[in-house]
């Protein structure tokens, strides 16, 4: 899948020919994706189409069966899932997946673990910057906060690890309107200002396309479609498969 | 009230290695969901442990000071058992996670087995004796009726180690970042790899620390009732495991809250009741208490909102 806009550069993060199961079941049927450095990409599709088993296979669990993946140059296919994460990818998962039992600010503290928490001061300074409903609420208990604020906390944590690339697993489910508009402009103003790469899986299609400067369409486990975001968003296929109803 | 004051001190004594144990079998249930039945051996093992390094200290390397002694026994007794508990961790239990449920219970009660067959072979069936190490008491008062209440010096140092490494162990979970690391994994041991920790790590490390408190409450019953046999496993390490289930399995706070309740109730039933049926207490108030608490007293419900 050569995408004619992509620019030049050795991908950050490359999948070739990924193929997942889940037992018997196929998941992702071969699966070819880039990203690129700077870049944010977007992944669309329908319930179920995979788009969360290809966020989590990417970390190596579940496993590929089949096909590479490459991140910064280097194999990861194989490679334990916490070394993966070592290797500063970031990723705010499908249900947020917070210790509900710890407060937002231990939150963040695992979250900067693996440099040691050496930045965490600064980094801690930053992301209540971006998020300020989190500065107030630094010491509540995670599973005590409201879904908004549970998907702030699941990107800021993220965020502490300082990642090179950072993938966001539908951080609009499930919210207001508002709230999803703001997790947006975070998005973009991250991408603008720090150069931060991202990886967003996205349900909610006209958003997504908007933001990003590269797009996949999935399919039942198959990429069926990709190129800008502009041009998927004006693509009647596009249009009459995930953006009908004015969702927007 | 002299009776109750005397008993009060023998069952918070009794209660503190109690508690000592039975934080082993809540870290482990609260970060892999398995009951490890060989808890007690490992304890029954670090007992052994202890007597062979007194014997060690006292006779061949001729260490007159008794604290010392204690200070030498116990540190070693915590490394070795806590590797141990690393061992039988790795061997045991790690290569079956992932498989059914029951597999590491099954695998658990074979490793309990496993350590008391091999300390009977090795150490022999019999009781195994070591000289009073620390006799003092303290009177504290004598009532009219002529009843001593009486402060051993052996319960005061039973009591303020496990206050104090129940202070250090307390401390590790809550504020460093290997405590952190270790309740992730407790919650959510997905999350916590996509974070960078290394589960399996933390998973021996539990299994570690859980052993090397074992270890103290083994030093301190070996202090307490001067003797330990290979059966001694078995008794207080389902007893530590009422206490867990007790205090709300999963619960750290809980544990050492029900180490101290069953301790209590043993000893009160002891003096006020029948001693034959101190066990049959403990074990029907644990029925009681899980019938109007099923998740225990400290516990958590087991569903949570998601």
């Amino acid at each position: 899948m050569s995408d004619p806009t992509a620019p030049a550069r050795e991908p950050l993060l490359t999948l070739r020919g990924v193929k997942t199961f889940y037992g018997n079941i196929i998941a992702l049927k071969g699966v070819d994706l880039d990203v690129h450095q700077g870049e944010i990409v977007t992944l669309i599709g329908a319930n179920g189409a995979g788009k969360s088993t290809l966020m989590m296979t990417i970390f190596g669990n579940p496993r590929a069966r089949e096909g590479t993946i490459t991140f910064a140059g280097r194999d990861i296919t194989q490679m334990p899932t916490h070394e993966i994460a070592r290797l500063n990818i970031a990723q705010s998962p499908e249900g947020r997946r917070i210790f509900g039992r710890m407060t937002v600010y231990e939150n963040l503290q695992v979250g900067a673990s693996l440099d040691g928490g050496v930045h965490f001061e600064e980094d801690l300074e930053r992301v209540c910057t971006i998020f300020p409903r989190l500065k107030e609420r630094l010491h509540q208990r995670g599973g005590t906060m409201s879904g908004g604020e549970q998907q702030m906390l699941a990107i800021a944590r993220a965020l502490m690890s300082r990642p090179r690339l950072l993938l966001l697993d539908e951080p609009s489910l499930g919210l207001a309107p508002l709230v999803v508009k703001q997790i947006f402009d975070v998005i973009r103003e991250l991408n603008e200002k720090d150069g931060m790469t991202v990886f967003l899986v996205e349900q909610n299609a006209y958003h997504a396309l908007k933001l990003a400067h590269r797009a996949y369409v999935m399919v039942t486990g198959t990429i069926t479609m990709s190129g800008t975001g502009a041009e998927l968003l004006a693509d009647p296929q596009v249009k009459a498969a995930y953006l009908e109803g004015g969702r927007h | 009230m002299d009776v109750f004051v005397q008993q009060l001190i023998n069952g918070l004594t009794l209660g503190s290695i109690y508690g000592l144990i039975a934080i082993g079998y809540t870290m482990v249930f609260g970060i892999i969901g398995m009951v490890n039945f060989a808890h007690g051996d490992v304890f029954m093992l670090s007992a052994f442990v202890a007597l062979i390094v007194f014997l060690v200290c006292t006779a061949w390397l001729g260490i007159g000071s008794i604290a010392l002694a204690l200070f030498i026994v116990m540190i070693v007794a915590m490394l070795v058992t806590a590797l141990w508990g690393w061992t039988i961790e790795r061997v045991a239990y790690r290569p079956l996670r992932g498989s059914f449920r029951l597999a590491p219970l099954i695998s658990a009660i074979g490793m309990s087995i496993f350590l008391s067959n091999f300390v009977q072979v090795a150490q022999g069936a019999r009781n195994k004796p070591i000289p009073p190490m620390v006799q003092d008491v303290i009177v504290l008062w004598t009532g009219p009726t002529g009843y001593t209440v009486a402060l051993s010096y052996k319960q005061i140092i039973i009591m303020a180690v496990t206050a104090v490494l129940l202070t250090i162990f307390w401390y590790v979970v809550q504020k460093t970042s290997l405590g952190r690391a270790q309740r992730a994994c407790e919650q959510d041991r997905k999350m916590a790899a996509l974070l960078g920790i290394d589960v399996d790590r933390t998973i021996s490390l539990t299994f570690v620390i859980g052993a090397a408190l074992a270890a103290v409450a083994g030093t301190m019953y070996l202090l307490y009732y001067g003797v330990v046999s290979f059966a001694d496993g078995f008794v207080p390490g389902v007893k530590a495991f009422t206490a867990a289930v007790l205090g709300g399995i999963g619960s750290l706070p809980g544990a050492v809250l029900g180490g101290l309740i069953i301790g209590l109730i043993e000893t009160m039933w002891s003096a006020y009741f029948s001693i034959e049926y101190k066990d049959v207490a403990a074990f029907s108030i644990l029925a009681i208490v899980l019938i109007f608490m099923p998740s225990g007293i400290l516990g958590r419900p087991e569903v949570e909102k998601v």
